[in-house]
């Protein structure tokens, strides 16, 4: 059960993926990359322990804090972005 | 008691695998952005508890049980955290949510204007 998990997360990360590259806006790629970044902590966590890696749960740790504050500081920077734009510019806003 | 926690462990890993590609392919096949968020972040929630606890049972008492219920914990406390930004992101970055009105799809004004 534990081999079909890991297919299944791999296969998640496979669609994940496709909805990182496809995605319209920047947000849609965001999602998909912090969706990829959840199923890699997930992944590390199985495959270590059936693959018998050396301190797989430590990298696996850090790749799951890593992934948050990546997630944080990527949407902090787009957040007010279009505010800013229209502010600069009132005739674009209307 | 053995055969009991591989059965649970059996049955965590499962409902984990399953809602993990119920969230994959929400996150490619729903229309817009919002929807998308909900499909893989409220799924992503309940998958990565799931499948680290179909994990911890099949492990034995040592220090790395330990590490498994603090990626656990720390999972439960990101991953919402992370959806809720990226939701407030868009909606301050000037994406509408799709609404549907008689049958047909529209952008909607949003719940408050930013």
């Amino acid at each position: 059960m534990l081999t079909a998990a890991i297919v299944a997360i791999l296969v998640t990360m496979l669609l994940a993926l496709i909805r990182t590259f496809l995605g319209p806006t920047e947000y849609d790629r965001m999602l998909g990359a912090n969706s990829f970044g959840t199923k890699t902590v997930l992944f590390i966590a199985l495959a270590g322990h059936v693959l018998q890696w050396n301190s797989y749960l430590d990298v696996a740790l850090l790749y799951a804090l890593l992934n948050f504050v990546g997630t944080i500081a990527v949407m902090r920077f787009f957040e007010y972005r279009n505010a800013l734009e229209e502010r600069d510019d009132p005739e674009s806003a209307a | 008691m053995t055969a009991i926690i591989e059965i649970l462990s059996g049955l965590c890993l499962f409902l984990g695998g399953v809602l993990c590609v119920t969230g994959g392919v929400g996150l490619l096949r729903m229309p817009d952005f919002f929807s998308r968020v909900h499909a893989s972040g409220v799924t992503e929630t309940l998958a990565a508890p799931l499948l680290l606890i179909g994990l911890a049972l099949q492990m034995e008492w040592s220090l790395d049980l330990v590490k498994v219920a603090m990626i656990l914990i720390l999972v439960l406390a990101t991953n919402p955290t992370a959806t809720h930004a990226m939701a407030k992101a868009a909606l301050h970055g000037g994406q509408r949510p799709l609404v549907f009105d008689n049958d047909k799809p529209t952008r909607g004004e949003g719940a408050s204007k930013p």
